[in-house]
């Protein structure tokens, strides 16, 4: 038996049900983030002095990896696009980029953190330091998890453009949706972290 | 999102750069706005302003929420009011007088 409404519309939500339950997934995700983000603003509005974020982590670098992560949504939604005007060669092009801007992202966050160890700056070090890696290291968790995920679309998983383009249109839809997720979080976690 | 003609998408597409030249610029202001010196609330409210803007554009042609079944705008009105209750939580420590 197939799985029904991965393609059309369910009557009663409007929707195929992936895009449903992704949209589900990313409001659990929302109270995930949302949870550090309130015990973000717990921590700094319960002490008298707060380090300034750009006077510890490097800005340029930051800076750089928010350029690496909205090119990588424009990559995304570009290979989307491009499976919409039925052209797969575009596609792997375009979720090839955005493997590479995520895995450069990963790089330049590599080299934060070495660093940071490097000068004895640990998430034990201060409450900054604690909330700063916990928050960007569940982030990069994620980030972790999109290239998995996408990879596997951009690899093996294209296959079934063969037999159920439609299908896969949509399976790269709710990717997207996902990794725009992941882009908008550190839309906010950039300036919360490295610049207030 | 379904049934798109290749004119759309094309015209989609022209959005996305234009979303992502936006996001790009708003970066920056972003980051000169750091090195102003605006004092600590008009700092930290000037850039949540501008992070908000670069959020509400992935979010509204990124992930196509100007254009969504209604099913995700109730969703995500719930999520969104539940957000709010989590950062307003440590607000609520200013009532507690308490001296320990």
């Amino acid at each position: 038996m197939d799985i029904p409404y991965t393609v059309k519309d369910r009557p009663d939500t409007g929707l195929y049900n992936g895009k449903l339950g992704v949209w589900l997934f990313l409001a659990s995700e929302v109270m995930l983030f949302g949870g550090l983000f309130s015990a973000y603003i717990f921590l700094r509005t319960g002490v008298d002095t707060w380090p300034r974020g750009a006077d510890i982590l490097d800005v340029p670098l930051a800076t750089l990896n928010t350029l690496f992560l909205i090119t990588s949504s424009v990559t995304m939604v570009m290979s989307w696009a491009s499976l919409k005007l039925k052209d797969l060669a575009k596609f792997k092009l375009y979720a090839g980029l955005t493997l590479l801007l995520a895995c450069a992202f990963l790089v330049v966050k590599y080299f934060e953190y070495t660093h940071k160890f490097h000068v004895g700056l640990f998430p034990s070090t201060n409450t900054f330091l604690g909330i700063y890696f916990t928050m960007t290291g569940l982030h990069v968790l994620h980030i972790i998890g999109g290239i998995i995920v996408i990879f596997y679309f951009w690899m093996p998983g294209s296959k079934m453009w063969e037999s159920d383009p439609e299908r896969f249109t949509n399976r790269i839809e709710i990717v997207g949706l996902y990794w725009h997720f992941v882009d908008l979080v550190w839309i906010f976690l950039f300036p919360v972290l490295y610049l207030l | 999102m379904a049934d798109l003609t290749p004119d759309q998408v094309k015209h989609h597409v022209r959005i996305y750069v234009m979303v992502f030249v936006a996001l790009a610029f708003l970066t920056i202001v972003t980051v000169a706005i750091s090195y102003l010196d605006l004092g600590p609330i008009a700092s930290v409210a000037l850039a949540l302003f501008v992070a908000s803007i670069k959020g509400s554009l992935v979010a509204c042609y990124f992930m196509h929420l100007i254009d969504e079944k209604i099913t995700i705008y109730w969703t995500l009105l719930i999520t969104v009011a539940m957000f709010m209750v989590l950062l307003f939580v440590p607000l609520s420590t200013l009532l507690d007088h308490t001296q320990y």
